[in-house]
């Protein structure tokens, strides 16, 4: 017994140790920082001191117009991209779980390939793609009379939700059509066998099975449309476009520590994002869950 | 059930077909475009008509790519394969060596620790990357390899992945006879167990290869030295440079389509370990 505990010590050991460096030390220290600001001392010319401010930073960052706008544009991308995604990628999974799919193979490999692609190399092909002097997409729009300007405010919101999802929609696909694949087949035999046609089937029996995927997906998209970063950032340099150096709260916190070198308002800044995403995680875990609770209690009833 | 079957058959099959296919319309015709304008010069590149081999000079761009600035763009490519090669092969093994812990040992407090494991899959990773960026300058290794190298090591997720894995693929009897003809714990996860949760491992590294091969946060925090550069980082830098000098497009459209390919033929060749991965992750 002693040498099992040993080698399960030994075996976690190395994982438990980066853990601890790479993510609760730098929690703990981005908190810690978060409450000092760097000052002048005297005239300026004794170089700088650390000093205890409290929740300043938060209040400053809080009170800064330019991060609130920040979680506006998060609110406005979350409500545009997570509908359009999980949709997108449920719709394609179940149509590709239809008998009537042919090329299984080809079809999932071939939508799952942007994922391939490193984000910031998608964002670079997507600019090129929204620049009408490059572009064959927008000389094709505006060939059949449709004029759009994804530089615009307008269109800053669009051109990165259609990166996300060309980047991320067929990688959820093939989550959801495994999640599908699993399905018992004689539950759907015996709903065919009671006439049911494949849109009932799919939207009656289908769905709310996969409903644990839908919310494993919907929680880890939430937490990664929060930390949005590289493609605005490709947006923002040199296209003329209306996305802004602080458009999102991480590019804040960024442009707060190089540009500007003040890491107490950096790390408060972080704090409050990762505070977002832990709130919003027990949030969707919360309602999935009671969800769950739910349909199980209507079925006892039933 | 009903009704004349065969055409309205017909036109379902065609009306679920032409759906998928059109989807696969949008997923590769930007790579095609990757690969059309990757054969350009900056003139052929900025006269638009993307489709076509207009000024065509593929192995003009391959030799500037080459020679630009000694060659640096190599030199990325060499960075881009050892952060991600090294960077997933220890990030595996760590992940797997405490996913087997997890499942074939009984510990006090097991499932809290696994619970923490799974908190850690939920923190956005990039808002630690500025507080790591100060630590890692007080320890005085910012600007290093090892800035990027050492937080790709962990992965939550692979940890949770990879006990999943190893309750699917080691059964426990394997371990028994293993333990009866004497072989020391460690000994029996080195080679019995690493062994038959292999294909797992594979999965886990092509996951974390995918992700250190795509990082750009980090890198963007962490490295000043060219020389220390991912190709993620290197392309951005040109492109920063492109709007002021459009000789840096065919060299930022090469090196692109370049940095894209190994992912590629990863993803193509090993079809069966990310359909794995995702479905040990969607099944819950």
């Amino acid at each position: 017994m002693k040498a099992r505990t040993r080698a399960a010590t030994i075996l976690l050991t190395p994982f438990f140790l980066l853990f601890t460096a790479v993510m609760v030390v730098p929690i703990g220290y981005a908190v810690w920082l978060s409450l000092f600001t760097e000052k002048q001392s005297g005239l300026g010319f004794g170089g700088t001191e650390t000093v205890f401010t409290g929740l300043d930073n938060y209040t400053a960052a809080l009170g800064d117009r330019a991060f609130r706008e920040g979680f506006g544009v998060l609110l406005g991308y979350c409500l545009f991209y997570i509908p359009l995604l999980l949709a997108g990628a449920l719709g394609l999974a179940l149509l590709l779980d239809s008998a009537l799919a042919r090329a299984r193979r080809f079809f999932q490999l071939a939508l799952f390939l942007p994922h391939a692609v490193p984000g910031i190399i998608a964002a670079l092909i997507w600019v090129y793609l929204y620049t009408p002097q490059l572009s064959p997409v927008v000389q094709a729009m505006e060939a059949g009379g449709i004029g759009f300007d994804f530089f615009s405010p307008e269109g800053a919101l669009p051109s990165i939700v259609n990166i996300a999802l060309w980047e991320w929609l067929g990688y959820n696909m093939v989550i959801f059509y495994a999640a599908l694949q699993a399905i018992d087949r004689s539950v759907l035999e015996a709903a065919t066998v009671d006439g049911a046609g494949a849109w009932r089937i799919a939207f009656s029996v289908k769905i709310p099975l996969v409903k644990a995927s839908l919310a494993m997906v919907g929680l880890f998209t939430v937490i990664g449309s929060l930390q949005l970063f590289t493609e605005p950032l490709i947006l923002n340099k040199g296209t003329g476009s209306a996305v802004t150096s602080t458009w999102t709260p991480n590019m804040y916190a960024y442009t707060a520590a190089f540009d500007r070198n003040d890491y107490g308002l950096a790390a408060a800044a972080s704090v409050l994002l990762a505070l977002t995403a832990a709130l919003l995680s027990f949030a969707v875990t919360r309602l999935t869950g009671r969800r769950k609770a739910g349909t199980a209690r209507k079925e006892r009833t039933a | 059930m009903s009704g004349p079957r065969t055409p309205n058959r017909w036109l379902s099959k065609t009306a679920v077909n032409g759906s998928l296919l059109l989807a696969v319309v949008y997923m590769l015709f930007p790579l095609v475009w990757l690969l059309t304008a990757a054969t350009k010069d900056a003139g052929g590149l900025l006269a638009g008509n993307a489709f076509s081999f207009e000024g065509f000079d593929l192995g003009g761009n391959l030799t500037r790519l080459a020679e630009y600035n000694d060659g640096i763009y190599f030199h990325w490519y060499l960075n881009s394969l050892l952060y991600a090669g090294v960077g997933a092969l220890a990030c595996s093994f760590v992940s797997v060596a405490a996913g087997y812990a997890f499942h074939v040992y009984d510990f006090k407090g097991k499932e809290k620790l696994f619970g923490l494991v799974l908190l850690g899959v939920l923190v956005p990773t990039t808002a630690l990357a500025l507080p790591m960026y100060l630590l890692a300058s007080e320890v005085g290794v910012v600007n290093t390899y090892w800035a990027v190298l050492i937080p790709v090591l962990v992965n939550p997720f692979g940890v949770y992945l990879s006990r999943v894995f190893c309750a699917g693929y080691i059964p426990d009897e394997a371990l028994e006879a293993a333990r009866i003809d004497g072989a020391g714990e460690l000994r029996v996860f080195w080679s019995i167990g690493l062994r038959m949760v292999m294909p797992g491992f594979v999965t886990v590294f092509l996951f974390q290869f995918t992700a250190v091969w795509n990082n750009f946060f980090l890198p963007l925090v962490m490295l000043s030295d060219q020389k220390l550069y991912p190709l993620s980082l290197g392309l951005y830098a040109w492109n920063s440079n492109a709007h002021a000098e459009p000789d840096y497009y065919p060299l930022v459209v090469t090196g692109s389509l370049l940095a894209v390919v190994p992912l590629v033929v990863a993803f193509v060749s090993l079809q069966r370990h990310w359909k794995a991965g995702l479905t040990a992750g969607s099944v819950k």
